[in-house]
């Protein structure tokens, strides 16, 4: 016992005299280039294109850190990284942040020692059945095999879900995407389940896509943003607001088209958000043209959304328009 | 401490240390033991901080909390999202002894006749022997699970079954066998065996005894097999059939009722059985062949029969070389199932060191209950394997 009291009297000595050390955004400086935790190839999130460089709207909230930081949203690298091991490699700091559809949770923010910096998707779960087996609604799959991603809430939900119903399943655990496709494909299981944003996406990846459909419940809440670990406010703050600066540059009309015209706007908020009025950029630790090239390099938020989900994979604005067109996304101001 | 020592015997100091033999390794014991020491402390103090730094919260609590998601296979008892990562380590650990356990007796069995025939005598039984064993054991694991459970998932869909009497089903969810449910009077089953396990074995230590005395040979393992069968057999009979059976039948999506034996577990076993064999295979081939066959002549030449020249004189010395490295090849099989992760069989990699891990977060406290979980199988096979090895090691004189 007095062993142990020792060391932890030396082991809360060490931790005091390395708590002034370096902050996330001096590391990520000297390094030259952003790591960033993304998914296992998730198309429209996050999947290496043709030339194989990495995109989706996961990817583009990385890349305006990068841009932000660096002035150069090329200056990321990506880690691909499966539901179950995400959080370690984000708490051993092998990534300087995680955006990876990852669920906005009481117990991830508060006791796993992480930080969300917003919500870049809101997203709910749903159930993808194949069209033959004659299912309309959820509550007809008592009894059927549930292909679900291990370490995930959506397994949590499931089980909360089926349990609420009174119904039985079967659950067979599936370690990523692509894997739960293939074990899908094979009909080992009668029912995958995701978010619906990754169910239009796993659908895509399928032999026969057109032969599979969504089934209408949504059966929880699901906001998928970034986070980064805990305690390092100034690199929070970065990510918080280098996702903000997309959703207020859409809000604001402005796009990665028009940037350059806009930055002799006569409104105040759009020439503080880019740097022509005010020092956001400094308060932030970064250059005053940080929003600037955000959305000249990325794009505001409408555009990213655009690119990687509606024109290739059909989904819908839906609830993640901006909330002065009915939908949640509500940056709070640059001011 | 050990400087003190060493001057005090030699009674000089400095210089003449170095060249006192006892001293050096004395001091460079401690050397290596010291830095060993440091850099344990490191790793914990640098754990113990850098956990502190991030916040995260640590402890053995979560073991008690719900765990909140299905696990598939639980063959021991029913278990439920609302009971608590504590019993998920309990279902995982089964699991993982199931499969290792049943592993270990089907590559025993198979690995000792595949060694057995390896030495025929007949030119393409050998050969077909050697090509196995040699494909086998140089094909990774990993891709040989993979390999099986894609075969598993390629018989027909649900719909399509294999369907034998509509009793035994086979599918890509599984065999399905029917379940039998005992009623009552079931109990006295296997009071009965018990009772002529117990029996047996003390009929053989008196047959022992009066062989030793008067040298009459009795029919020991006849008796023992008659025995062991048959009265539970009769008991099965007297008690008037205690026992009914649950069919399988298609509601649904899937069939109900009856004993599931899910494709993801028998991929494994299968996997398992049939590496481990391979390297089983081949310490029985060597453990034979290295017993000189003037042994099998001079055995011959007494008079005993074949099968007790083999059981009493080319087994005992035989298995002296074969039970060492039988014990790792069961170590690695063990600690092999752990590859179970890859295609979601929920043992305790899979379910407790995995999605309890992560959706707890306590990543050291579940590697740590882990680890400990595998060196204790595996210290407590070792303990079997060398108690078994003392017992059959030959007594030299």
């Amino acid at each position: 016992m007095k062993f142990g009291k020792v060391l932890f009297a030396a082991a809360a000595a060490t931790a005091m005299s390395t708590a002034a050390q370096a902050g996330t955004l001096d590391d990520v400086k000297a390094k030259g280039f952003l790591q960033c935790g993304v998914a296992t190839p998730l198309p429209g999130f996050a999947a290496p294109n043709a030339q194989n460089e990495w995109e989706g709207l996961d990817v583009d909230v990385c890349r305006a850190v990068g841009a932000a930081v660096f002035g150069d949203a090329s200056k990321v690298k990506y880690t691909p990284t499966t539901s179950k091991e995400r959080f370690t490699v984000l708490q051993a700091g092998e990534v300087d942040m995680l955006s990876r559809n990852t669920t906005w949770t009481f117990s991830r923010d508060v006791n796993l020692g992480f930080e969300f910096t917003g919500v870049n998707y809101y997203d709910g779960q749903g159930f993808m059945v194949n069209k033959s087996l004659g299912v309309s609604s959820a509550t007809e799959l008592d009894g059927a095999s549930v292909c679900v991603q291990t370490g995930t809430t959506t397994e949590l939900n499931l089980a909360d879900y089926f349990r609420s119903k009174g119904m039985s399943y079967e659950t067979v655990p599936v370690a990523t995407a692509e894997e739960g496709a293939k074990v899908y494909d094979e009909g080992r299981c009668d029912v995958y389940t995701t978010d619906a944003s990754g169910l239009y996406s796993l659908r895509s990846t399928l032999s026969a896509p057109a032969d599979q459909i969504v089934l209408p419940e949504i059966i929880s809440k699901e906001p998928l943003g970034p986070l980064v670990r805990h305690g390092d406010q100034q690199w929070g703050d970065i990510s918080r607001w280098s996702l903000n600066a997309m959703i207020i540059a859409e809000e604001l009309g402005v796009t990665s088209a028009n940037v350059d015209e806009m930055l002799s706007s006569e409104n105040p908020e759009i020439l503080r958000l880019l740097g022509a009025e005010g020092n956001m950029g400094e308060q932030l630790g970064l250059d005053a043209k940080w929003a600037y090239n955000i959305v000249k390099q990325v794009g505001n938020y409408g555009e990213s959304f655009k690119r990687n989900l509606t024109d290739s994979l059909n989904i819908e604005r839906g609830i993640n328009a901006q909330w002065k067109d009915g939908g949640l996304l509500y940056a709070p101001p640059m001011r | 401490m050990s400087a003190e020592t060493a001057q005090n015997a030699r009674g000089s100091g400095g210089a003449s240390l170095l060249s006192d033999q006892r001293f050096r390794s004395l001091f460079f014991q401690a050397l290596v033991i010291g830095l060993f020491g440091a850099f344990l402390l490191f790793i914990i103090l640098n754990t113990a901080t850098n956990i502190e730094k991030r916040g995260i919260s640590t402890g053995f609590d979560f073991l008690g909390v719900p765990a909140g998601y299905d696990i598939a296979i639980s063959p021991f008892f029913e278990f439920k999202a609302t009971d608590t990562h504590g019993t998920v380590f309990w279902v995982g650990l089964l699991n993982t002894l199931m499969v290792s356990i049943l592993g270990i007796f089907a590559a025993t069995i198979l690995g000792v006749i595949l060694g057995v025939l390896r030495l025929s005598p007949n030119w393409l039984i050998n050969r077909i022997v050697y090509c196995y064993v040699e494909v086998t054991r140089n094909v990774p694991l990993l891709l040989q699970i993979l390999l099986w459970y894609s075969i598993f998932l390629g018989l027909p869909s649900v719909r399509q079954s294999i369907s034998i009497w509509d009793t035994f089903i086979l599918n890509q969810r599984g065999l399905i066998v029917p379940e039998p449910i005992p009623t009552a009077g079931f109990m006295l089953v296997p009071i009965c065996l018990v009772i002529a396990i117990v029996g047996s074995f003390l009929f053989s230590k008196w047959a022992h005894k009066k062989q030793d005395e008067t040298g009459k040979i009795y029919p020991v393992l006849m008796t023992s097999i008659v025995s062991i069968l048959g009265l539970p057999i009769l008991a099965f009979i007297v008690a008037g059939f205690p026992l009914e059976f649950s069919y399988p039948e298609l509601k649904g999506f899937n069939f109900q009722g009856g004993l599931s034996i899910k494709p993801e577990f028998t991929a494994l076993w299968f996997a398992l059985t049939l590496y481990t064999a391979a390297f089983i295979a081949e310490t029985v081939r060597s453990g034979i062949q290295s017993v000189s066959h003037g042994q099998t002549e001079a055995s011959e030449a007494l008079g005993l029969k074949p099968s007790w020249t083999m059981r009493l004189v080319i087994l005992p010395q035989a298995l002296r070389v074969i039970i060492p490295p039988m014990t790792s090849q069961y170590l690695n099989l063990t600690k092999n199932s752990s590859l179970a992760v890859a295609i979601g069989y929920p043992d305790i990699v899979q379910s407790f060191g995995g999605v309890t891990l992560n959706q707890t977060g306590q990543a050291i406290e579940v590697i740590f209950i882990t680890m400990l979980v595998y060196l204790t199988i595996s210290l407590v096979i070792s303990a079997f394997m060398n108690w078994y090895n003392s017992r059959v090691r030959l007594v030299e004189r």
